[in-house]
């Protein structure tokens, strides 16, 4: 057996693999991509756009047909119970599952599968714990990765770490590193699965400022998905209530930035009106 | 700061205490013929038989062609046995053609087959060496098919989103993770080497630590039984210590073999 045919015939893994099926039921859904100049500095931040999209397994639905724009560079917060269908709708925007009805589009292009410009982060940093940080962050290997990568972990505050391995990192540097990972290849979308949910309140408020600013820097398009109301408001644009599987709210937060997450009593406004939906 | 030093030694040496105790008490009772030596030679006879045996190079001799056994035996009943475990692992076919077939074969002792290993190989090196292949076999089978299997999920999808190709996730995510598990089956292995071989050297062979204990035997030198007994003891010893120096280097990033250096 050859090498390749071997390799091709690993199906341990095709469970990690969705299908797609190859005809995707979007022929009315096309979408023009408007001619745009792309930034230098910037990661040229991706619209994401919903049309009908849902997801059942079997018989269940949990998401309902969504449609959704979210334009390039907007930082949007997905707020909800568990079980409400926030993280089925991550994991179809990250091409990790497919959808069952309507379709998504990335940069005006259906999903269909993983893509590049799309990163993940989430709730477990999910480092490899037998490579270095350095060795994490450069997992994709790209030429002049180690460059990059160490150039990276500076901007998230873990310069001198290259070297350790994850396991004597602490939960917010693990999460740190994990962005690094998620930065160096320039995402145009970054999905953010509750990666802050399992830190101390005071890290916490460290990784938001972090995100803000590196957010702030790149304007990739960014969805977070979180249960809490308050990292929502401090950090998003736009707050997206999904409640069954529908979107019960959809407002914009105007608060100037850089945000404060203490003592706001117009934050703690929009905090009150979006629990009420939740 | 003497008595610290004291205290140091003695805490140092008090495992020791035991075992000198045992072989002071031994060479005693031997001295003053309570043992009778056919039983049981003094350690000092054993020390002798072992200067003897070494002076004329005759038990590096056997040590190195049972060594040479054993590590051939490991190498191919290793060999397949890990092959088969990262292929059962990663290809549900092939785990649903082999694995009840092995489970079977697991089950039956190896040594058990003895007597068809001899009707097929005779006395040769062959039957040594199929005998350890074949106990070897299993423990590295069972433990890199485990291992395989229970690599983090989260990390292999991690991997996917990374877009790292199959074989860069088989070699970065699913071996090394897989790792820890190989290596247990090793030292399982290691045990099984040891006592397959001296089994069936003792059983049929015209060379080796076991051909030489059971020459003893056949002229009553029961300092030299002893000492090929010792032998095997600090063969397996050695295997022990060697198989924990691949572990710290292999498993270097594992929390549990990390020691005061942490970086690598």
């Amino acid at each position: 057996m050859t090498v390749e045919v071997f390799s091709r015939r690993l199906s341990f893994y095709s469970k990690f693999e969705p299908r797609y099926a190859d005809g995707i039921d979007a022929g009315h859904l096309t979408l023009v991509k408007p001619a745009q100049p792309a930034s230098p500095e910037r990661f040229e931040g991706l619209p994401i756009t919903l049309r009908g999209a849902g997801k059942s397994f079997g018989e269940r639905r949990v998401l309902e047909p969504l449609d959704l724009d979210i334009p390039a560079g907007q930082f949007v917060a997905i707020v909800g119970r568990s079980g409400g269908g926030k993280t089925t709708l991550l994991r179809l925007i990250a091409g990790l599952i497919p959808a069952t009805e309507g379709a998504i589009f990335i940069d005006h292009e259906p999903v269909r599968g993983m893509q590049k410009e799309v990163r993940v982060l989430f709730q477990d940093a999910r480092l490899l714990p037998w490579q270095t940080v350095i060795s994490n962050v450069g997992i994709a290997r790209q030429s002049g990765w180690r460059e990059t990568a160490k150039a990276t972990l500076a901007d998230v505050g873990l310069e001198g770490r290259e070297n350790d391995w994850p396991a004597v990192l602490s939960g917010g540097q693990r999460q740190r590193v994990a962005l690094a990972r998620a930065l160096v290849s320039k995402p145009g979308v970054l999905l953010l699965d509750e990666p802050f949910g399992a830190l101390d309140a005071l890290t916490r408020v460290e990784m938001h400022q972090l995100m803000e600013r590196i957010w702030g820097e790149h304007r990739f398009t960014t969805m977070l998905i979180t249960h809490d109301v308050a990292e929502a408001v401090a950090l998003a644009d736009r707050v997206l209530v999904l409640r069954d599987g529908r979107i019960a709210l959809d407002i914009p937060i105007t608060l100037p930035r850089p945000r404060r997450e203490h003592a706001d009593p117009a934050a703690a406004q929009l905090q009150a009106q979006i629990l009420k939906e939740v | 700061m003497s008595a610290a030093i004291l205290t140091r030694t003695g805490r140092a040496l008090a495992p020791w205490a035991v075992p000198i105790g045992i072989l002071i008490i031994w060479e005693l009772s031997s001295r003053l013929s309570l043992i009778p030596p056919r039983l049981l030679p003094a350690p000092s006879a054993v020390a002798v038989a072992f200067w003897e045996n070494a002076k004329t190079g005759v038990l590096f001799e056997h040590m190195a062609i049972s060594a040479g056994r054993a590590l051939q035996g490991l190498a191919i009943g290793g060999g397949i046995g890990f092959t088969l475990g990262v292929l059962n692992g990663v290809w549900r076919p092939a785990e649903t053609a082999i694995d009840s077939t092995l489970q079977m074969l697991r089950n039956v002792p190896h040594l058990a087959i003895i007597p068809l290993v001899i009707l097929w190989f005779g006395i040769d090196e062959e039957a040594k060496i199929f005998l350890v292949a074949i106990g070897v076999a299993f423990p590295i089978y069972l433990n890199t098919f485990h291992g395989i299997r229970t690599v983090d999920a989260g990390l292999i999808e991690m991997a996917r989103v990374y877009g790292l190709g199959r074989f860069a996730l088989f070699w970065r995510v699913i071996l090394p993770g897989a790792l820890p598990s190989v290596l247990v089956g090793l030292r399982f292995s290691l045990g099984i080497m040891w006592l397959t071989l001296i089994v069936a050297e003792t059983i049929s062979a015209s060379s080796g630590i076991g051909y030489m204990t059971m020459n003893a035997r056949e002229f009553l030198q029961t300092d030299v039984v002893l000492l090929g007994i010792i032998v095997y003891a600090l063969l397996g010893k050695a295997a022990d210590v060697l198989t924990r120096a691949i572990e710290g280097r292999a498993l270097s990033w594992h929390p549990a073999y990390q020691n005061a250096e942490v970086r690598p």
